[in-house]
């Protein structure tokens, strides 16, 4: 095994609200990503996964304090200095957001935005030789009359050529991770597997590491080598893309497979009832076992540690095994 | 776009023609008496004076005969002749409008850059000193009353310690540069004459320092919340993350989006000081359209307050007009045309 490309141990953020209250939004995450492999960082919304990428990348607010150790290509992101950090953001890690029509800014054509992304990190490139290769971009991640679309603003594409544009701009100067949060979830169902696939070809091609955030284990299913699921600020189960679907151990995994929306399936789908709770109203013990169907007296007073299961590792008292049968 | 402007500017004489009528009206239903302006008190009992009088100024014709002259003389660029001045109303406007232009012109460019200037800083530093200075001070510019900061000034810095000249545009006896915009300051460059051109500046810089003030104080706020907005939405977030450093988050990304009201605003600014700045004028003895239009209130010199009228509102359809273009060019998701 190579040397990882990044190596999250233990990061913990924590939140103060308004009354100076303090709660911890990332409870000790430990993620592992290979040069050129994808994990897939699947979870309800407010699992804290958006919070784990924008901790290493420093791109919390100033109210977020943060511990723990990321090492991106063996350097400490955790404490490193605003101004080397910006020298890694756009640079070596590049990012996508879900909603790309308020990620770009309004108001300045997307060849102007991604000469900026070109020219923050190398001031000797002209703008001119900085358009040429927007339009290259553009070109990269099949974007129509290339040379005529630099020049336009957000508002005049379509969600899904939005999407590439950010794409391409995340792919301006070569990084070798970039990281996707959602970057489906604010478009049509019919452009969200062209999206997709574009993601997954670029990364291929490239060998680019990539971190893919949903909360849709179907999303991450045909396309991640690893997987990991957060709940409450937790990671509950990690491993190896196979072993998550057909050895899953975490009921709460098992939930959110139920929940994946399948051509055959008849009847209604299969939510995991309840809500997830909010960093400031965590229960005691493991932060699931108000909605698990499996809880015993001490899920409620003990949270179980992430512990080696199988191929991968699981934080449950009580994992579900469910037979090994490959699908035919 | 340019069709869009040529149909502006045809709907604006038509605008105007009913800003003058709506004047002319308004003018006709208040209780004063213009007589009292013309005819000396003591000759009011004299009949045949009085109708000499009213003849003379056609106020014994009837209001719709009233309103045909006005509108007719209008249509000819005559405002009618002034009551107090005994001068063409235009006469008087145009000599007295770049005075007032000047000033205003002034105080927009102070206000502008000290605005904007706190505005950034105020939201760049949020939180800190020198944000809270910066919004006392913005607070204060935009709600103390100009009569009372002006005056304080004036005797602070032109009486006390002599730093500024006293009021009006020039020292007295000083002869004007020769006109060419009407702006003593530029005249003055112009002719070549730089002692000129320091008096002229020197008696500008006070009035235009306080009306400056004045307007800086909504700048300041207008950008400062419009800035801390933007820093806070997610095209900020996406500049981070491709390394820009805050200061670039800052002029590129929020001041970029925060030209969109930042122009709204100075645009309705500019066309409200045209006959805003009265008390300014009043104060420095600035011999502009605002202390006109005063006096004619005061007298009921209608053909004066129904000039004054005319000539703030094309400027402010004129600024409205310039206003939106400069929206459009700020704002590429605003369509105009069609
Ligand atoms: N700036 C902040 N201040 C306080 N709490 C925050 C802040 N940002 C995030 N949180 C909290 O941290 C928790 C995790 O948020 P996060 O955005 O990581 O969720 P997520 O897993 O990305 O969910 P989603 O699918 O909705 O994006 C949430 O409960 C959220 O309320
Ligand atoms: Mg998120």
């Amino acid at each position: 095994m190579s040397a990882p490309l990044l190596d999250i141990a233990d990061l913990r953020v924590s939140f103060r609200n308004d009354r100076g209250e303090e709660a911890e939004a990332l409870r000790g995450v430990d993620l592992t990503l290979e040069p050129g492999k994808v994990l897939g960082v699947v979870g309800e919304s407010g699992s804290g996964k958006s919070v784990a990428m924008m901790a290493f990348l420093q791109l919390l607010p100033p109210t977020a304090r943060i511990s723990g150790s990321a090492r991106f290509k063996g350097e400490q992101l955790v404490g490193m200095s605003p101004s080397k950090i910006r020298r890694i953001r756009g640079k070596a890690v590049g990012c996508i957001f879900q909603d790309p029509l308020s990620a770009f800014n309004p108001v300045i054509t997307l060849g102007d935005q991604i000469i900026e992304a070109i020219r923050l990190h190398d001031r000797s490139i002209t703008r001119r030789a900085a358009l040429k290769e927007a339009e290259r971009l553009f070109e990269l991640v099949a974007i129509p009359q290339p040379a005529r679309r630099v020049r336009q603003h957000p508002h005049e594409f379509s969600g899904g050529m939005r999407q590439r544009a950010m794409i391409a701009m995340a792919l301006a100067n070569s990084p070798d991770l970039l990281i996707a949060d959602e970057p489906t979830t604010a478009l049509d169902v019919t452009v969200q597997a062209q999206i997709l696939d574009l993601l997954g070809d670029l990364r291929k091609e490239l060998g680019i590491g990539l971190i893919l955030i949903t909360h849709d284990l179907g999303v991450v299913a045909g396309m991640a080598d690893d997987i990991a699921v957060m709940y409450g600020g937790r990671v509950v189960e990690t491993g190896p893309t196979d072993p998550i679907f057909y050895e899953t151990a975490h009921p709460y995994t098992a939930g959110l497979i139920d929940a994946v929306p399948t051509l055959d399936a008849d009847g209604p789908l299969r939510q995991i009832e309840g809500t997830p709770p909010s960093i400031f109203s965590r229960p005691p013990g493991c932060s699931f076992h108000p909605r698990c169907g499996r809880a015993q007296a001490i899920c409620m007073t003990e949270d179980p540690p992430l512990r080696r299961l199988g191929a991968g590792r699981c934080a449950c008292h009580f994992p579900v095994r469910t037979p090994q049968e490959a699908p035919a | 776009m340019l069709a869009y402007i040529a149909r502006r500017l045809i709907a604006i004489p038509f605008l105007l023609l009913g800003v003058a009528s709506v004047s002319f009206l308004l003018s006709q239903m208040t209780k004063g008496d213009p007589l009292a302006a013309l005819v000396p008190e003591r000759m009011m009992d004299n009949p045949e004076i009085v109708a000499a009088v009213k003849a003379q100024w056609g106020l014994d014709q009837p209001l719709p005969v009233r309103y045909g002259i006005y509108i007719s003389n209008l249509l000819q660029g005559d405002l009618g002749t002034s009551f107090a001045t005994r001068r063409p109303v235009a006469v008087d406007i145009a000599e007295r409008l770049p005075a007032t232009l000047e000033l205003v012109f002034a105080a927009m460019i102070i206000g502008t850059i000290m605005g904007v200037g706190l505005g950034l800083l105020s939201a760049r530093f949020r939180g800190s000193v020198f944000d809270g200075l910066a919004r006392i001070f913005a607070l204060i510019g935009s709600s103390l009353p100009i009569f009372w900061s002006g005056l304080i000034l004036l005797y602070l810095l032109s009486v006390r310690v002599a730093l500024v000249p006293g009021t009006g545009r020039l020292p007295p006896r000083v002869e004007p540069p020769p006109d060419v915009t009407g702006f003593y300051t530029v005249d003055a460059l112009l002719a070549g004459d730089l002692d000129l051109f320091a008096q002229a500046l020197a008696h500008l810089a006070l009035p235009a320092l306080v009306l400056g003030w004045a307007v800086s104080g909504v700048i300041t706020r207008l950008v400062r919340s419009s800035l801390i907005e933007g820093l806070s939405q997610d095209y900020a977030r996406t500049a981070r993350a491709k390394g820009a450093p805050e200061r670039v988050v800052l002029i590129n990304h929020a001041l970029r989006n925060a030209l969109i009201p930042l122009l709204t605003i100075l645009g309705f600014t500019f066309a409200y000081l045209i006959t805003g700045a009265v008390l300014t004028e009043a104060i420095f003895a600035w011999p502009g359209i605002g202390s006109y239009a005063v006096r004619g209130a005061a007298s009921l010199d209608y053909p004066a307050i129904g000039g004054v009228t005319i000539v703030g509102s094309i400027a402010f359809l004129l600024a409205n007009l310039l206003t939106d273009i400069a929206y459009a060019w700020a704002n590429p998701r605003i369509k105009v045309g069609g």
